[in-house]
């Protein structure tokens, strides 16, 4: 599936128009349970970004030593030595990071955005286009999380980043940091990603007849 | 199949071409995992030691260096050097005159949530629990996980209660969780309001871990005086 | 070593600390194959015997891998044990059952990116859990998001009728009820000591 696109839309559609969050609804399990406050999410989407990156470019660069029978199998044995690389460097660096991100590091082995990618474009495209698309659909996860992350840290938690924001009498919303306020987060911003969508396709919609008015 | 879908069809690969991909794929994954294991291995052993430390010298406030023992039923406690294995663990803290402030006990048990995992300092002169840290918990944000950050919860630990009884067999009155206020023992853990199981789980885990070390320690005092 | 009685390990695994509800895990299959009640019932079936068929030999790779040294091995060994139980599954269903095999579509592979199945491996590797605690794991896992499953199923169907805002349709709305299931899964909280 050869792209006309340029470089640059290859990067930017993975931040807006076919965000794996918002748009695709792809990986969502780590989405809702690492991003109970903002920097959990943000490392957690910038450690799914790196894999992403760092496969597409190694798929992209293998794509023709691949056979197809295998190519599934080699493509999560890419995915998951890099989710392993990345769960010891996080080790290294934050024991503290590490201990709250937890097991969902090795998880980012099975988010399906990751293998998704892999099939449906590094296979396909050259190593630099594949760079930036891993580059764009990393940065828009990374982006997506920590919005769920930096809504569900101010409601739940009155802080962002660990700073507080607001004076102590702010009566802190626990139930958004536990398992269901990630649900009704991401339930949120579903719901005004639907409606930007509804009101641009109505405004399209509106315009065309316009247009068709005055030319009939 | 008519001729020319057969002519059309690919040929496929050969047998050599899919071991070839596979065994080239995965050697390579294999070199950059074990090279970045490599890598980073003296780091995060040189973190767990150093959070471990950290927690040592938290619920030991007196001590400055430490060792540590592991413990045998038939033994008794041995100090663990070099590359020795050995299982169960305490740590031993001494203080700047190098003499004996207490041993740093881990601990878990099953919490509201999950599992709490969590290390307590044992003073031998007051032959009671000096302090804690939780290590792990997943209590719930904002009413279990009080058991972290409440001062008067915490309060509890600076001089808990736990000598044996006269034959050294057992507590003399094992560590029982109280409604909050109704504190009147030292051997009585005050709850939280609000975070009641949590803190139960807590003053529980203490209980059942002071009544299998306590004795034994008291029993193999000798094994831990002064520096070996 | 953990002293957990095994009915504690059931209940939390399925109640309290539901794979779907409490760690988010297995969301695809959760927002995906809960339209019909009868597909969520039998995905469930297929996944709760994954998971046992992978938590046995996750325990015996556990074994394998501290024998000889080599702890970094263990995603790529769960992942493949994984791959070819969900094969052989796929296999089976098909041979067995063809209706079954073809009204449970893609998603019957997908098992395999189901992050339930890998969670169910690591968190039993974490625990140090013995033999018999990650069969019984396994069991109460899968039952507890078979439970998730066919609870959506039901709402769902009943929802189709209902008169929602346009906005919602879909993916929000499935959310939301998530959300709500999981607060009322909070109740189990405490339960089995």
């Amino acid at each position: 599936m050869a792209s006309s696109k340029s470089s640059t839309d290859e990067f930017i559609k993975g931040l807006w128009n076919e965000n794996p969050v918002f748009v695709q609804v792809l990986g969502m399990c780590p989405v809702l349970a690492v991003s109970n406050t903002a920097m959990n999410a943000l490392a957690m989407g910038l450690a799914t970004a790196f894999v992403l990156i760092m496969s597409n470019i190694v798929v992209s660069s293998l794509r023709s030593f691949i056979p197809k029978q295998v190519r599934i199998a080699t493509y999560i044995l890419i995915i998951a030595t890099f989710v392993t690389v990345v769960d010891y460097v996080i080790q290294a660096v934050s024991l503290d990071l590490y201990k709250a991100l937890g097991a969902f590091i090795s998880l980012i082995v099975v988010n399906c955005l990751i293998l998704g990618r892999a099939e449906a474009f590094a296979s396909k495209n050259t190593v630099v286009r594949s760079t930036l698309d891993g580059l764009g659909m990393g940065i828009g996860f990374a982006f997506a999380l920590f919005c769920l992350g930096a809504v569900r840290e101010i409601l739940g938690n009155g802080s962002l980043f660990g700073a507080p924001l607001f004076h102590d009498s702010f009566q802190k919303w626990v139930v958004m940091i536990l398992p269901s306020g990630g649900f009704f987060t991401l339930a949120g911003w579903l719901l005004l990603f639907n409606w930007l969508k509804q009101r641009k396709a109505k405004r399209e919609a509106a315009t065309t007849l316009g247009l068709r008015k005055e030319v009939a | 199949m008519s001729h020319s879908e057969l002519a059309s069809a690919p040929a496929p690969p050969s047998i050599w071409h899919m071991y070839r991909a596979m065994v080239g794929v995965g050697v390579f994954c294999g070199l950059l995992i074990v090279s970045v294991f490599q890598v980073t291995l003296p780091r995060i052993e040189r973190n767990k030691a150093e959070a471990l430390q950290k927690a040592i010298f938290h619920v030991l406030p007196n001590a400055s260096t430490s060792t540590t023992y592991y413990f045998d039923e038939e033994v008794g406690f041995k100090l663990l050097e070099g590359d020795d294995v050995g299982e169960p663990l305490v740590y031993a803290g001494y203080d700047d005159a190098q003499q004996l402030v207490g041993l740093a006990i881990e601990a878990q048990g099953m919490g509201y949530q999950d599992v709490i995992a969590l290390i307590y300092g044992y003073s031998f002169a007051e032959e009671a629990i000096i302090g804690i840290q939780v290590l792990e918990s997943k209590e719930t944000p904002g009413l279990g996980d009080k058991i972290e950050t409440d001062p008067d919860f915490l309060a509890n630990f600076e001089s808990l209660d736990v000598s044996v009884r006269g034959d050294g067999s057992a507590l003399a009155n094992p560590v029982v969780p109280v409604k909050n206020g109704e504190k009147t023992k030292p051997w009585e853990v005050d709850g939280i309001t609000g975070a009641t199981i949590s803190s139960v789980a807590i003053a529980n885990l203490l209980d059942r871990s002071a009544q299998y070390w306590v004795p034994r320690i008291r029993r193999k005092l000798s094994d831990f005086q002064g520096q070996e | 070593m953990v002293d957990d009685s095994l009915w504690t390990i059931f209940i939390n695994a399925s109640l309290v600390n539901n794979f779907v509800l409490a760690y988010f895990l297995g969301i695809c299959p959760f927002l995906g194959v809960s339209s019909k009640l009868e597909t969520a019932s039998r995905m469930g079936a297929a996944v709760t015997f994954v998971m046992l068929v992978s938590s046995v030999c996750a325990f015996g790779i556990q074994a394998l891998l501290v024998a000889i040294d080599a702890p970094y091995l263990k995603l790529i060994a769960f992942i493949a044990v994984i791959a070819s139980t969900v094969q052989l599954v796929e296999m089976f269903i098909k041979k067995v059952s063809p209706a079954l095999f073809r009204s449970l579509g893609i998603f019957l592979p997908l098992i395999t990116t189901n992050c339930a199945i890998l969670g169910l491996a690591l968190f039993q590797t974490n625990k140090g859990y013995s033999f018999v605690q990650c069969i019984v794991y396994a069991l109460g896992a899968g039952a507890g998001f078979t439970l998730a499953l066919v609870l959506m199923a039901g709402l769902r169907e009943k929802l189709e009728l209902a008169d929602v805002p346009d906005v919602t349709k879909g993916t929000a709305m499935a959310l939301m009820i998530a959300g709500l299931l999981s607060v009322t899964f909070m109740g189990f909280g405490g339960l089995g000591g």
